[in-house]
C-alpha cells in the first residue's frame, strides 16, 4: 500500500495502481477520454491531466502510477486550464454540429465540454475531410467527428481479436479506420458494434433504420410485428435514466404499442424454440457419435450471435460443420411469423413486416443474408438497436417511465423464463441443459434454482461438466457419460478457447459462443456506456426476469408446443429443416 | 516538361506480384512467428522489391496472422514504405513553416507541372516521385527541396525544370 494526499485528503492505495485508480476508489472524478478499463492506458487523450508536487509537467492520471507521499490536486487552476485546452484542441478539430448529430446529448466529449464550462473555442483547427463509411448493413462511420482516443482500435483488436480498426497514416493525417483508405466491408469487420458502443462520439454508430421502421407503421397496408430480445428488457431504462439493471419489460410492451405496432411479440419465444431444435440436434449428434458411430462434428457450438457466426466464417472456416445449424432467434422468429403466425391471422407474408429490437448491430447485417428468406420473403424486414427504439419513444413523445406495464402478445409473446437468460453469457448453454437433461432423464437439472453456476459470470472462458445419470430408456447410451461443455464470449475470449479446441488441448460436447463481452446484455447496440459494473446490473436483472417466470423452461413453453402441433411437427423435421435451420461459408479474411 | 529517354534499368527485370509472392518465403519466412518480426520483414521486401503492391501485403498479412488494417497502419506510418512503385529520383519539397511563406507552395506547383503528377505519384517512366516534407533542417536558405540525398537551397520555380533534367539526365549516364 502507498500513501498519497490528493486534494488535501490522505489516501491509501495499492502498489502500481494509478493516480486515477487512487482517485475513483476515494470518490474523486477525473474526466477521461481514452482511459479503458482492464486495458493498458493508452495516454492519447491527455484530458486526465492532474499536478503532482514536484513534477514540472502535469501528469496524466491514467497512466501514473501512483507513489509513497506523493501530492496530486485534481482540480487546481493550472489543472483546469490545461484540461480546457486540451478539450477546446480537440473540439477545433472536431467537425460536429450537436444538435444534428446522433450522439447529442449522449456525447463524451459534449459533455465534458459542458463540464469543463467551454464557452468558446479559442482555436482554429484544421478540420478532417469528412469521408462517410456507410458500406456495411449494419454501421456507419464518419471520420470527422473521430479524436483520434483509439477506444476502437482497442477494443476491434483486444477484446473482439479482429483488428478491423487501426490508426492508418501518421501526425495530423492519421484516420483510425480500416486498411489505407479502404471502407469497412474491405477487411474482415464481423460487424459487432463494440466500437460503436465503446466510441465517445458520433464517430462510429449503427445504421438506422428508424425512418423505414416510422413508414411502415405509417403504411394502412402493413401489419406490423415486433419481436423484441430479451437482452432489451434489462438496458432499454437506461434510455430514459434508469439506473442499469433496472427492468422495464411492462414498459417497454406499453411503449411498443402506443408506437403502434400491431402486435408486440418476443423474441424469447423463438429462444424457446431454438433451443427445442439446437437441444435435439445437439442429442442426435451425440447419438450419432456415441451409438452409430458416426464421425460427427464435435463439440457442436451456439449459433445464436451473427458476430461469432460471420467471426467463424472468416477466421474458423474449419469449425463451420461445428456450428448448429439453427438460425438465431431473431430469424427463427421472423420466418415463423411470415409463416405460421401470417396464416393464422390470414396476412400475405409479403403484407407482414417484422421488426427486431435487437441489442446487437451485427443483427442488421444478419436479416440481410441471402440466406435468411425460407418464408418467401424476408424473414425480418428492420432491425433497430435498443438505442434506436429508445429515441423512437421519445421522438414519438412518450412519456416512458409514467407508463402503466402491459404484457406481451400471444402466441409469439410467450416464453419461460430459460429464454431469457439468452441474454446472459453462460445464458444459452444454460437453457439448454436444462431442456436437454430433462429430456435424457426425466428429471429436473439437478442444480440450485436450475442454475449453471460455473458457466455465469463475466469470466472470460468457463466450463461445467455434467454427469448424466438415471437416463430414460431412449437415450441410456447417455447412462453415466460426462458431458463437458465451456462458454466463451467477447471473440478475443472465443479465440483463446477455440485454439485450445484446436490444437486438442481440450474436447467438448458442447459451446456457447457470444460474440459481446457479457453476452447480448453488452451488445453493441446497446445504451452507452457499458463497463463491466454495467454488465453484470444487466445480467442480474435478467436472472430476476427469468426466476420470476412461472415456466422456466423452453419444453414447457405452450405456445412452442402447440406451434409444433399445429405446423411444424417435431423439432429437426422437415418443416423445421426448411424454416429453421442455415448453412455457413468460408469468407476471405482479405 | 521533363523529357526523358525510354529507361533501360532495372525495369525489363521488374518481377510480377506474383513472382514477387512465391519469393515471400524464402525472403521472411523466418520472421513470421517472431514477435516483432512485421517491421523488419516489411522492410526488407520494401527494399528487395522497391514497393509493397497490395497482393503482397495481403499474403503477409495472413502469413503473420495480422490484421490486414494493422499491416496497412504500420506501412502507411513509416515513409519509408510505399505502396506503389517508387521513381529511381525521389523529389521531396519542404512546406515547413519557413519554406512555406518563402514560396515553397509555387515551387510546388512547379515542379508537380514539370513532372506531371501530384503529391504522392510516380511519372509514368518511373523516373521521378513527388513527396511533401516538414523542414529539412535548411530552413535559413528557404525554399528548399531535397532530391533523393541532395539538398537544393534557394530555389526559384522558375528553375525547377532544369534542376530536373540534370537528374533524370545523370541517371541516363548521358552527357549532353
Ligand atoms: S460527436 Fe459529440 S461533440 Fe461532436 S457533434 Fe456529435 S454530439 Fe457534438
Ligand atoms: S464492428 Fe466489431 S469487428 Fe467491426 S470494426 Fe467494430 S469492433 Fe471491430
Ligand atoms: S472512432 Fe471513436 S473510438 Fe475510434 S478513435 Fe475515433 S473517436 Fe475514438
Ligand atoms: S484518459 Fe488519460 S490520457 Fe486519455
Amino acid at each position: 500500500m502507498r500513501k498519497l494526499i490528493i486534494n488535501g485528503k490522505p489516501i491509501e492505495a495499492p502498489d502500481g495502481a494509478t493516480i486515477l485508480d487512487a482517485a475513483k476508489h476515494a470518490g474523486i472524478r477525473i474526466p477521461t477520454l481514452c482511459f479503458l478499463e482492464n486495458r493498458e492506458p493508452i495516454g492519447a487523450c491527455r484530458v486526465c491531466l492532474v499536478e503532482v508536487t514536484g513534477a514540472r509537467t502535469l501528469l496524466s492520471a491514467c497512466s501514473t502510477p501512483v507513489s509513497e507521499g506523493m501530492e496530486v490536486k485534481t482540480n487546481s487552476p493550472r489543472v483546469r486550464a490545461a484540461r480546457k485546452q486540451v478539450v477546446e484542441l480537440l473540439l477545433s478539430e472536431h467537425d460536429g454540429n450537436c444538435p444534428v448529430c446522433d450522439r447529442n446529448q449522449d456525447c463524451e466529449l459534449q459533455n465534458l465540454a459542458s463540464e469543463l464550462g467551454i464557452r468558446e473555442i479559442a482555436y482554429e483547427g484544421e478540420k478532417a475531410k469528412a469521408r462517410i463509411d456507410d458500406s456495411t448493413p449494419a454501421l456507419v462511420r464518419d471520420n470527422s467527428k473521430c479524436i483520434k482516443c483509439r477506444r476502437c482500435v482497442t477494443v476491434c483488436s483486444e477484446m473482439q481479436g479482429v483488428g478491423a480498426l487501426y490508426p492508418q497514416g501518421r501526425g495530423f493525417d492519421t484516420m483510425i479506420g480500416p486498411a489505407f483508405t479502404l471502407d469497412l466491408d474491405g477487411v474482415a469487420c464481423v460487424q459487432c458494434g463494440q466500437c460503436a458502443a465503446i466510441c465517445p462520439v458520433g464517430a462510429i454508430s449503427e445504421k438506422s433504420h428508424i425512418e423505414s421502421v416510422w413508414k411502415a407503421l405509417e403504411d394502412p397496408t402493413k401489419t406490423v410485428v415486433v419481436q423484441t430480445a430479451p437482452a432489451i428488457r434489462a438496458a432499454l431504462g437506461e434510455c430514459f435514466d434508469c439506473e442499469p439493471g433496472t427492468l422495464v419489460t411492462g414498459k417497454m410492451t406499453t411503449a411498443l404499442r402506443e408506437l403502434g405496432f400491431d402486435a408486440v411479440f418476443d423474441t424469447d419465444f423463438a429462444a424457446d424454440l431454438t433451443i427445442m431444435e439446437e437441444g435435439t440436434e445437439l442429442l442426435t449428434r451425440l447419438k450419432k457419435a456415441l451409438v452409430d458411430g458416426e464421425e460427427v462434428p464435435l463439440p457442436m457450438f451456439t449459433s445464436c450471435s451473427p458476430g461469432w457466426i460471420n467471426f467463424a466464417e472468416y477466421y474458423y472456416p474449419q469449425f463451420l460443420p461445428n456450428l448448429s445449424t439453427c438460425k438465431s432467434p431473431q430469424q427463427m422468429f421472423g420466418a415463423v411469423a411470415k409463416t405460421y403466425y401470417a396464416q393464422k391471422i390470414g396476412v400475405k407474408p409479403d403484407d407482414l413486416i417484422v421488426v427486431s429490437v435487437m441489442p446487437c448491430t451485427a443483427k442488421k447485417f444478419e436479416c440481410g443474408r441471402e440466406e435468411m428468406n425460407d418464408s418467401g420473403a424476408r424473414d425480418v424486414d428492420y432491425v433497430l438497436t435498443t438505442r434506436e427504439i429508445g429515441r423512437m419513444i421519445k421522438e414519438a413523445g412518450i412519456d416512458f417511465m409514467s407508463l402503466e406495464d402491459s404484457k406481451m402478445d400471444a402466441p409469439m409473446g410467450l416464453s419461460s423464463g430459460a429464454a431469457d437468460i439468452f441474454a446472459n453469457t453462460g445464458g444459452v448453454m444454460e437453457a439448454a441443459l436444462r431442456t436437454a437433461y430433462e429430456i435424457v432423464t426425466g428429471r429436473s437439472l439437478p442444480m440450485e434454482n436450475l442454475h449453471v453456476k460455473p458457466v455465469a459470470g463475466l469470466e472470460g472462458i468457463k466450463e461445467a461438466s455434467i454427469k448424466i445419470e438415471g437416463a430414460v430408456s431412449d437415450w441410456s447410451f447417455l447412462e453415466g457419460v460426462t458431458v463437458n461443455v465451456a462458454v466463451a464470449h467477447g471473440l478475443g475470449n472465443a479465440r483463446r478457447l477455440l485454439e485450445r479446441i484446436k490444437n486438442g488441448e481440450k474436447s467438448y460436447h458442447f459451446v456457447e459462443i457470444m460474440t459481446c463481452p457479457g453476452g447480448c446484455i453488452g451488445g453493441g447496440g446497446q445504451p452507452r456506456f457499458t463497463d463491466d459494473s454495467v454488465r453484470l446490473k444487466r445480467i442480474n436483472a435478467i436472472y430476476a426476469e427469468d426466476e420470476g417466470k412461472t415456466v422456466r423452461k423452453s419444453h414447457e413453453n405452450e405456445a412452442v408446443q402447440q406451434l409444433y402441433k399445429e405446423f411444424l411437427g417435431a423439432p429437426l423435421g422437415e418443416k423445421s429443416h426448411h424454416l429453421l435451420h442455415t448453412h455457413y461459408h468460408e469468407k476471405d479474411v482479405v | 516538361m521533363v523529357e526523358n529517354a525510354t529507361c533501360n534499368c532495372a525495369c525489363s527485370e521488374e518481377l510480377t506480384e506474383e513472382e514477387m509472392i512465391l519469393q515471400l518465403d524464402e525472403l521472411i519466412g523466418e520472421y513470421q512467428n517472431k514477435p516483432g518480426g512485421l517491421i523488419p520483414a516489411l522492410q526488407i521486401v520494401q527494399s528487395r522489391f522497391g514497393y509493397l503492391p497490395e497482393s503482397v501485403l495481403k499474403k503477409i498479412s495472413r502469413d503473420f496472422g495480422k490484421p490486414y488494417s494493422e499491416v496497412a497502419g504500420v506501412v502507411s506510418f513509416y515513409s519509408f514504405f510505399s505502396t506503389v512503385p517508387r521513381g529511381k529520383n525521389m523529389v521531396r519539397v519542404c512546406l515547413g513553416t519557413a519554406c512555406y511563406v518563402r514560396g515553397g507552395k509555387e515551387v510546388l506547383a512547379s515542379v508537380k507541372k514539370e513532372l506531371g503528377i501530384d503529391v504522392g505519384e510516380t511519372t509514368e517512366n518511373r523516373q521521378f516521385s513527388l513527396d511533401v516534407g516538414r523542414c529539412f533542417g535548411a530552413c535559413g536558405l528557404a525554399p528548399v527541396i531535397m532530391v533523393n540525398d541532395d539538398v537544393h537551397q534557394r530555389v526559384k520555380p522558375s528553375k525547377i525544370g532544369e534542376l530536373l533534367r540534370a537528374y533524370a539526365i545523370s541517371e541516363e549516364g548521358v552527357t549532353q
